[in-house]
């Protein structure tokens, strides 16, 4: 989800400065200076000190440089060793997000407080209408108990002054699954049991202490050993990102040193027709209803979190799976990298056979920019061919269900959308498994789909725009 | 006859990913009283980004005058600045 804030920038420019490292090939002498070079002796600092500010950047690029920042051994590893070790790795792992414990600023725990403005009234109706006898009154004033507060927020809602607010940790508000909590300092962490990669976490915190882990050095490190091809497939929700067309997008990749493009609508297509075709074969076995299985936060939470929905996820691989078949099987010593709009794909890449790496849409516009390409001076490339509409259409809620209609026989699918998964959705999930309203249901984790993953440049109105102009450009599926 | 102002925002790659792709809805934030006074211009760079010490991107420019680190509201509030 793009939102414009410091923390966003911070990362971006975190990024562009590793891309250009790895350009200049310098980043195993440089990536040390790079704390330094952002917060200069005498500069200006966000948090208490510039030494902090500086052990912040650091840990947020062992982040990026692909490492856990709780593995951390010896707090005097430097980030030279960290790349030292990225450059020499063969193992990745599943675990895509790390939180940088010096960066979380221990959020006072969900809370409830009472401010100045509680003017002491007869009626009391927090004090009345608190179901655990929490409150009281005290110097005219209300006063919440912490022992007893189950932060219910019914005192709030009653409150005739407006003098109770809400402290909300941001990242266990924006996560879905209740995946990131304190512990015992206080610091947020993420169990992986529960964790469904999606990234909303990223997005919510103020600090930016959550970084996803990166594959930067491995894509770089894999292209200047030249043995093998590195091919990018790009999620159709790239056509709404940079404001340049797929031409241009096409370019750029081979001007970075890709060995070629595919658009992941290829993909989509087969997605879909094999959707259509297992909805009409479990439909006509008497299922109920099926539901979609392109996005990977939202089959994780449904097998992590909401196990009874799980039988009718569809077994249809994702775009990105079908897509990555089809560059194997051309050229099946490439070194396939995924584009990818969130965190929760790089999870899935990590399961797939055929996805060697992810590079984030954020990672790409950060290596463009390092490596000062500008997509709308560089001349467009002529794509290969075009992939149906509706595959191009994945890229947004509702592209699911448009291609899986449009090869379905009119008036069969009866469709339940749902663009955003929080708490209330899953709870929606779980009420419709016990009585369904629709026999088929597709479930975006992001709001608005793709297009507005954890990792997306445009804000989504735009986005939507866009990629809806390289939609009417194709062909509808036939 | 009404003032005019001239607002061209920078699409290029390295102002869009540093937050410039948001000013794309520089044109549906305007307020009323604004809008028929402000046109808007897209440009492939501006080419602030080429020069040192001009400040962060984003960047645009208001009759010409530069701007960096814009944001809706920074430019909205500039806009008003120029108006006045
Ligand atoms: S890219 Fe914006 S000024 Fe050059």
């Amino acid at each position: 989800m793009a939102i414009n804030n410091n923390a966003m920038l911070i990362r971006r420019e975190l990024l562009t400065r590793v891309a250009q490292l790895l350009i200049d090939n310098q980043l195993i002498e440089r990536i040390d200076r790079i704390p330094l070079e952002m917060r200069p002796r005498g500069g200006d600092h966000t948090r208490c000190c510039i030494h902090k500010d500086r052990a912040v950047l650091k840990y947020k690029l062992m982040g990026i440089l692909g490492f856990n920042i709780h593995d951390e051994q010896d707090e005097l590893t430097p980030l030279s060793e960290y790349a030292r070790q990225a450059h020499a790795r063969t193992q990745l792992t599943d675990v895509v997000l790390t939180v940088v414990d010096e960066a979380c600023s221990s959020c006072r725990k969900n809370s409830y407080e009472v401010s100045n403005l509680c003017r002491g009234c007869v009626a009391r109706p927090c004090m009345v209408n608190c179901p655990k006898k929490a409150i009281h009154f005290a110097g005219g004033q209300a006063h919440i108990d912490p022992e007893g507060c189950v932060s219910c927020g019914q005192c709030l809602k009653v409150c005739p002054f407006h003098a109770i607010v809400h402290l909300p940790v941001p990242c266990e508000e924006a996560c879905p699954v209740g995946a990131i909590s304190k512990n015992e300092r206080g610091i947020e962490a993420i169990d992986p049991a529960k964790c469904i990669s999606c990234g909303k976490c990223i997005v919510a915190c103020p600090f930016g202490a959550v970084v996803e882990k990166s594959h930067l050095v491995e894509i770089f490190r894999t292209m200047q050993q030249g043995e093998r091809p590195v091919v990018a497939i790009a999620a159709p929700a790239i056509a709404g990102q940079f404001g340049a067309d797929l031409g241009r997008i096409r370019r750029s990749f081979r001007m970075l040193g890709f060995a070629d493009v595919v658009e992941v609508a290829y993909g989509a297509e087969v997605t879909a027709r094999t959707e259509a075709a297992e909805l009409a074969e479990r439909l006509a076995e008497g299922a109920p209803f099926m539901t979609t299985s392109c996005c990977p936060a939202y089959t994780g939470m449904v097998r992590k979190h909401l196990p009874e929905l799980q039988p009718y996820v569809s077994h249809t691989r994702t775009p990105m799976s079908y897509c990555a078949e089809q560059v194997r099987q051309q050229l099946p010593d490439a070194c396939v990298v995924f584009v990818a709009p969130c965190s929760a794909k790089r999870h899935e890449a990590f399961h797939d056979p055929n996805v060697d790496y992810v590079l984030s849409f954020e990672e790409y516009g950060a290596w463009l920019i390092a490596a000062g390409i500008n997509l709308n001076t560089i001349e467009p490339d002529t794509l290969d061919g075009l992939p149906p509409a509706e595959a191009r259409a994945f890229g947004a809620s509702g592209g699911v269900t448009l291609s899986v209609k449009a090869l379905a026989p009119e008036g069969s699918v009866r469709d339940l959308q749902i663009s955003g998964l929080d708490k209330a959705a899953i709870k929606q999930l779980r009420a419709f498994c016990k009585a369904p309203t629709a026999n088929f249901v597709e479930v975006m984790t992001c709001e608005g789909g793709c297009i507005n993953g954890c990792n997306v440049i445009s804000n989504p109105k735009i986005a939507a725009r866009q990629l809806q102009a390289a939609v009417d450009k194709a062909p509808k599926i036939a | 006859m009404d003032k005019k102002i001239e607002v061209r925002i920078c699409f290029g790659t390295l102002c869009h990913v540093m937050g410039g792709a948001e000013l794309q809805l520089l044109g549906e934030a305007l307020p009323p009283d604004l809008k028929k006074h402000v046109e808007i211009k897209g440009s492939t760079c501006l080419e602030f980004c080429h020069q040192q010490g001009q400040g962060q991107p984003p960047f645009a420019s208001i009759n010409g005058r530069m701007l960096s680190g814009c944001t809706l509201q920074s430019l909205i509030a500039e806009l008003y600045k120029e108006l006045n």
